[in-house]
């Protein structure tokens, strides 16, 4: 390197990338964070099948991201819940793809999750210490179901209507509790007015209000214990040095520099 | 210096009857539920009384069998105490004098009054949530017109609009046939067109008289014309013209409603489960139950797991 003179076009532009950076750095550590989140390290020979759960949690954002918008015109109502589906579907700019986003993006959502799930179980990435990954897990897959269901209704044809019929009064099924689950469901004896927003309140508030909280805990633990190796590899998950933020330089120059690896790579 | 805190002696509360009393009170709360409100009462006045005592027990018998007599008194230093008490002793952290600290008594109490701000605004939210769906649930007699409109010993699809207000989503399909006379007194037949599988509409099988329906304020009545029985399109469940389960998955009889004659016309009531049905039309023999979900036993060993029904 050249030795010490004006700065190049580079470095000043290095420069007023870095500054609010660290102006953020320095007050919130949220760069660091994010460092610390995205730059972890992994097995060297980890494969596509542990992006599954990635793909997993991108499926769910795009169902988040749609369902938003969708909510901005669909009514919740028995009287206007089809006309406004079609509404949305045949008349709004771009509202058959958004719409069609949300329908296929939730079968995307739900079979990602078995794959994931099929993942973990094969690569042996539910044991210690683990498990409480898993079972984080298998609620967030009963929640993914319960948002398959409650989201099944809410076009209110005569497709879903019959379907949330049967889904109930297979909950209602159920030994002992059954019935009081299948009445809470449809919010009385029989589906009536109330059911539909009552549906449409537990699938869009209170299953991914719960989907993400869990999500949250599922990756929080996924950073803290490591990805798994592959059965087959000879590295041990998680052994290597953890890599610390640079601490070379002043504080105000540096933190967000990333350090370069122990290996040298 | 810190507490010692011994392990292998850790304190175990000494046996107690308040526990089991504690039970018996929950036990009698649990059959309160089905017998009576009054005995919801006193159980929940038992496993009360008994809680707190078992509560007061856990918390004061540590410090009342086993506060260290050689303790000098108002010792509060750490250096005074730990040379009077052996460190083995496990309370040895418990100064005399300072039984409850302020600190400890500022993170209970910020637990408690949370706990209790926290009850206090969700319970009405999850009651507002839950208990609509179990109150108010009776069903309204409905007025399907005059009895003369059902020709005897045939089924007419009668379908109506249980709930105005609500609209479409209220409406209930009923098979009726009237049986003629059964002691001088007219005899119905109606059937809920609710699956006993998973609840989906049954259709007759058989052709509908369709010209010659018939419209009685919101309440459409179309005859069959002869019909061999109802099946279901869902999963295939088939019935006799009774509502007896012929083949297909339904665990039991098409449910049934009851019905009442005032000034000459039909009232459809109350709707009802059956198990079976014994015999044809007026002189039937139906074996009634209350109310269950489509796809519940009422009888038999199986209908052992639904002990309790929801109110309907």
């Amino acid at each position: 390197m050249a030795t010490r003179t004006k700065p190049t076009r580079g470095q000043q532009l290095q420069e007023a990338i870095n500054y609010p950076l660290d102006w953020v750095e320095e007050r919130s550590g949220l760069v660091g964070g994010i460092k610390y989140f995205l730059f972890r390290k992994v097995p060297g020979d980890v494969n596509w099948f542990q992006t599954l759960g990635s793909a997993t949690f991108t499926a769910f954002l795009v169902q988040a991201l749609t369902g938003v918008i969708l909510a901005m015109y669909y009514k919740p109502d028995p009287k206007d819940a089809y006309s406004s589906i079609q509404h949305i579907t045949n008349d709004i700019f771009a509202g058959w793809l958004v719409r069609g986003m949300h329908r296929w993006g939730a079968s995307v959502f739900i079979i990602l999750m078995f794959m994931h799930m099929g993942r973990v179980f094969l690569f042996g990435a539910y044991k210690f210490p683990r498990e409480l990954n898993w079972i984080i897990g298998v609620l967030l897959l009963a929640m993914g179901l319960g948002e398959g269901f409650t989201g099944y209704l809410l076009p209110w044809d005569q497709t879903s209507y019959w379907a949330t019929v049967v889904g109930i009064n297979i909950n209602g099924t159920a030994p002992f509790l059954g019935p009081f689950l299948a009445q809470f469901l449809q919010g009385g004896t029989y589906i009536n007015a109330d059911t539909l927003s009552r549906f449409y309140a537990i699938h869009m508030l209170m299953i991914p209000g719960a989907i993400a909280a869990l999500i949250g805990l599922h990756m929080y633990l996924v950073i803290r214990l490591g990805v798994t190796s592959p059965p087959w590899s000879k590295e041990a998950a998680g052994t290597g040095p953890l890599e610390q933020p640079s601490q070379n330089g002043t504080a105000r120059s540096g933190l967000t520099r990333p350090g370069t690896r122990k290996d040298g790579r | 210096m810190q507490p010692t805190h011994n392990d292998e002696h850790p304190h175990v509360p000494g046996p107690s009857i308040w526990p089991a009393g504690f039970a018996v009170g929950v036990v009698v709360l649990l059959v309160g539920l089905i017998v009576s409100w009054y005995v919801v009462g006193l159980g929940a006045l038992i496993a009360l009384a008994f809680g707190f005592l078992w509560v007061r027990d856990l918390t004061t018998g540590s410090s009342l069998t086993e506060a260290p007599a050689v303790a000098p008194e108002g010792g509060r230093s750490e250096s005074a105490t730990g040379a009077a008490i052996p460190a083995d002793r496990g309370e040895a952290a418990a100064v005399p004098g300072d039984r409850y600290p302020r600190s400890k008594f500022l993170e209970l109490s910020t637990l408690g009054l949370g706990g209790v701000i926290g009850g206090l605004v969700s319970a009405p939210a999850i009651g507002f949530m839950v208990a609509p769906a179990f109150l108010k649930q009776g069903v309204k007699d409905h007025d399907i017109g005059p009895i003369t409109d059902y020709p005897e010993g045939k089924f007419v699809v009668a379908t109506y609009m249980s709930d105005a207000n609500q609209g479409e989503v209220s409406r209930r399909t009923a098979f009726v046939r009237n049986n003629g006379q059964l002691n001088g007194q007219p005899s119905f037949t109606i059937i809920s067109n609710h699956c006993a599988h998973l609840g989906c509409p049954v259709q007759p099988n058989g052709p509908l008289d369709t010209p010659n329906g018939k419209q009685y304020h919101d309440v459409s009545l179309i005859p069959t014309i002869s019909i061999a029985g109802f099946g279901c399109p869902c999963h295939g469940g088939q019935y006799d013209t009774e509502g007896n389960r012929t083949s297909g998955p339904p665990v039991r009889a098409l449910d049934r409603y009851s019905f009442s004659i005032r000034n000459g016309n039909l009232f459809v009531g109350k709707p009802y489960s059956v198990s079976h049905v014994d015999g044809a039309g007026s002189g039937a023999k139906i074996h009634k139950w209350t109310l269950a979900f489509p796809g519940e036993h009422v009888n038999g060993i199986e209908s052992w797991l639904y002990p309790i029904q929801p109110p309907h």
